[in-house]
């Protein structure tokens, strides 16, 4: 048993690090908008990743209201409706899940629990943020460019993407291609910063497993950007060469409004290969972070060591890698060799079994904690659930015979929301309820926290259980209209406009939680630098909010792992990482 | 996608095989205690720009072994008519290997300390760096000039999209290489420039290795290979 005293004896002096290699900004713009320093830019990062993210948000609600309501607005037609599905979908996956994850709690987290002054590269890191600006500006631009921005589906698979017909392929799709190569040079910036400050830029003593299971998915799921990501690059390039300059890598000789087209002997099948090359390990790019950071926010929120840290260490490890081999599943309609479905088959049912430890392990963790149910153990509950309702309805499109008839449903549709969108977002609540008093100094209001958890909770269930049912009856995703079908049951139709209704509730608990997020900076109740008792670097800071250079003179050493909860024989249920243990008498 | 699945599988290893060096079974749980005390405790012991070069090598590799992935599933199209090469390619494929010679001198040139033959040397490095490239627009010249322009054929069209990129990032080369020169110029500080040449050459090297691939999957000697390869597998 350790006994364990707070402030006990320190066998070894914290190193005094000179910040001679800090860079000090000198003016008021290069301290808070031309900013060096990984806060202020994870702070720049998250608000215009939220900003985007609401406007992908009104575009669900635009698109909810023809499903639910067909016919009733008459500025949402065909074409409009495949623009905003485009849109809410790029926008939620690229700009705003991916660069929350990465480039908000990434630049936040990493430095603080790492125990570094801040980013390795803070110039480069400076540079991805205005690059993903831009990146985020030029899609922006598209709404405004005549003829709309590019309506052919998240995935812009060719032919359509560029050929006529589609909504938005005079500009739309060409400023559509242009912002993701933006955004993939910002990304890769971003991302260098990450991995070689998480291999280099770690305090004394803060070994790879001492790392908080946070930094683990950060790390894994930057890896994983950064080798992807470039797989969408080279689609990019090609389809932008398709598009503006008549090659033909993607498009097959084609009649388009009656013409015959100048393009012959592309293969829209090669889009497909490289475009799930990066879609899938995309899937993980942000399932990995909302791993990380529920793992802490559970053992925080439960007091209770993680159970299987180094499982879970292994698991991310093993998904990542997993992640590399299982994207033609993407494609099993897309006519390839049955041997190729059935080894893609398999790969993607092995990946549940890292995964599945995982959720054992989030629920053992739970058994017998001491759980606070405050809001950001609720959110990370919910993403428990979520989760594994979302895994299992993949455990069916997994399969090659199970998913021939589901393919291209609504229940694929309710199968990805809930397990990388409602997940992934319920983490992003949690997580920006728990280390919203590091970042400000403030806490957010709870009552309201609790209303807009409750009301995304049962509302994400009321919104995407009926999708799943509405996929079974055959109902296909990325229809305007479904008009007079004899497959479809006219309960089909009242459950629509019963999701629309839900829809619209939940978009209602947002606006609360952006009220909730700008009133507590300046009305919240002052929190103290710790007011979760956590034991991970991050909250042991000198100041709160930390400052530039986060640890005053000299750097924390680390002692111990990330989860002392409620350690038998210690004073207090936390011992924090940078605790030295009391040296014990000969 | 076989040359993609290769390279990852190569990158994975790496990251694997460094894995295993740091202790992952360890039980954190147990291990409470001063530094010293547990191996791994320290950062790596390489410079954080070193490693930022070699994750960036990772990235514009994936680049490149997916643009070469999908050349190998386009050319198996009946309309794909294989370039012929243009002759000045193998005068710019000279002028890389000489690039990354001279840096290598170079590298070799700081540690004896000697100025005069680094600063030869980077010169030498420039030199070749921009004959490269000069080279690579001699042939895109030679080609339009014969007919084969961008959209002409699939097989053109890899051609100058891989030799745009590559070119694109043998341009990033030389700016990385003047900034080091620049360094050299100004005030010689042994290790720093060091690290600097050291970069340079391991990017150059890079650079050749990719062109190299490149330049064998254009010519056609990389599917002769193959095929060898298929044979002997069969």
């Amino acid at each position: 048993m350790v006994d364990v005293t707070r402030g006990g004896i320190e066998s070894i002096r914290p190193a005094e690090v000179p910040d001679v290699e800090l860079y000090h900004p000198h003016s008021w713009i290069e301290k808070y908008v031309f900013s060096q320093d990984a806060k202020y830019i994870a702070i720049q990062y998250s608000i215009t990743a939220l900003a985007i993210g609401f406007v992908a948000l009104v575009l669900s609600w635009l698109m909810r209201l023809q499903l639910g309501f067909p016919g009733t607005f008459s500025f949402i037609d065909a074409h409009a409706y495949y623009q905003f599905i485009t849109m809410h979908g790029m926008i939620m996956v690229i700009y705003l899940l991916t660069a929350l994850f990465l480039g908000g709690f990434g630049n936040y987290l990493i430095p603080l629990m790492v125990g570094a002054r801040d980013m390795v590269f803070p110039f480069v890191n400076m540079l991805s943020y205005w690059v993903y600006l831009l990146a985020v500006l030029v899609l922006v631009a598209s709404f405004f460019f005549p003829g709309g921005p590019t309506g052919a589906g998240w995935t812009l698979y060719p032919p359509q993407a560029i050929t006529g017909g589609t909504p938005g392929q005079e500009g739309g799709i060409i400023l559509m291609l242009v912002s993701l190569l933006i955004f993939i040079i910002g990304f890769t910036m971003g991302g260098l910063n990450y991995v070689v400050t998480v291999l280099q830029g770690r305090t004394r003593g803060m070994t790879l497993m001492r790392l908080p299971l946070t930094v683990w998915g950060i790390f894994t799921a930057t890896v994983l950007a950064l080798l992807a990501f470039p797989a969408l690059f080279v689609a990019t390039v090609m389809m932008l060469l398709d598009k503006l300059l008549g090659t033909s890598f993607f498009m097959p000789a084609i009649i388009s409004l009656g013409e015959q087209t100048g393009h012959r002997g592309g293969s829209p099948i090669l889009f497909q290969h490289l475009f799930w090359f990066f879609g899938h390990p995309e899937v993980y790019i942000v399932a990995l972070p909302a791993f990380g950071i529920v793992s802490d926010l559970i053992a925080t929120h439960a007091r209770r060591n993680i159970f299987g840290y180094r499982m879970m260490v292994w698991a991310i490890v093993a998904i990542g890698a997993l992640s590399f081999v299982v994207w033609a599943h993407h494609m099993y309609v897309s006519g390839m060799n049955p041997y190729f479905g059935f080894f893609f088959a398999t790969t993607t049912l092995i990946i549940a079994v890292p995964t599945a430890i995982k959720v054992y392990n989030w629920v053992l963790t739970l058994w017998r904690g001491n759980i606070h149910l405050n809001v950001p153990m609720l959110f990370a509950l919910g993403f428990i659930v979520t989760f594994v309702n979302g895994g299992l309805s993949g455990l069916f499109l997994g399969n090659v015979v199970v998913d021939v008839p589901l393919s291209d449903t609504m229940f694929v549709v309710a199968h990805f929301h809930m397990v990388m969108g409602i997940a992934p977002i319920m983490t992003v609540f949690g997580a920006i309820y728990h280390w919203y008093p590091k970042v400000t100094g403030r806490m957010m209001n709870d009552l309201l926290g609790k209303f807009h958890f409750w009301v995304t909770f049962l509302g994400a269930y009321a919104i995407f259980f009926p999708l799943h049912y509405i996929g079974l009856q055959g109902v296909p995703r990325r229809y305007h209209e479904l008009g007079e079908a004899g497959f479809i049951p006219p309960s089909v139709a009242t459950l629509n406009a019963f999701v629309t209704v839900a829809a619209l509730i939940v978009g209602f608990a947002q606006l609360v939680f952006l009220y909730n997020l700008i009133s507590s900076v300046f009305r919240g109740e002052r929190a103290s630098g710790n007011p979760w008792r956590a034991t991970t670097l991050e909250w042991q800071t000198p100041e709160t909010p930390p400052p530039h250079g986060n640890w005053g003179k000299d750097l924390p050493v680390v002692y111990r792992w990330a989860y002392d909860y409620s350690v038998p024989g210690a004073k207090e249920d936390f011992i924090p990482q940078n605790q030295a243990p009391v040296t014990k008498p000969a | 996608m076989p040359v993609v699945v290769i390279f990852l599988s190569v990158v994975l290893a790496v990251m694997g095989w460094w894995l295993l060096q740091q202790r992952l079974t360890a039980k954190p749980w147990l291990e409470e205690g001063v530094i010293g005390q547990y191996d791994g405790t320290g950062s790596m012991s390489m410079p954080p720009a070193k490693i930022a070069v070699w994750v960036l090598i990772a990235v514009i590799g994936s680049l490149f072994a997916l643009l070469m992935s999908a050349y190998f599933m386009r050319m198996g199209y009946p309309d794909w008519r294989p370039i012929a090469v243009p002759r000045v390619l193998w005068f710019s494929t000279a002028s890389l290997v000489m690039t990354s010679i001279a840096l290598h001198g170079a590298k070799r040139a700081v540690d004896t300390r000697y100025l005069p033959a680094v600063k030869a040397r980077l010169i030498a490095a420039g030199f070749f760096g921009v004959a490269f490239v000069i080279c690579q627009l001699l042939g895109w010249r030679e080609l339009t000039a014969e007919g084969f322009l961008l959209a002409t054929n699939p097989a053109d069209s890899f051609f100058y999209l891989g030799t745009g990129l590559h070119g694109l990032h043998v341009l990033g080369g030389l700016i990385a290489l003047a900034w080091t020169a620049n360094r050299a110029w100004q005030k010689f500080a042994p290790e720093t420039l060091r690290l600097n040449v050291e970069l340079c050459a391991t990017y150059w090297h890079f650079l050749l290795f990719v062109w190299l691939a490149l330049f064998s999957l254009l010519t056609g000697y990389a599917q002769e290979f193959g095929a060898l390869c298929g044979r002997l597998l069969t």
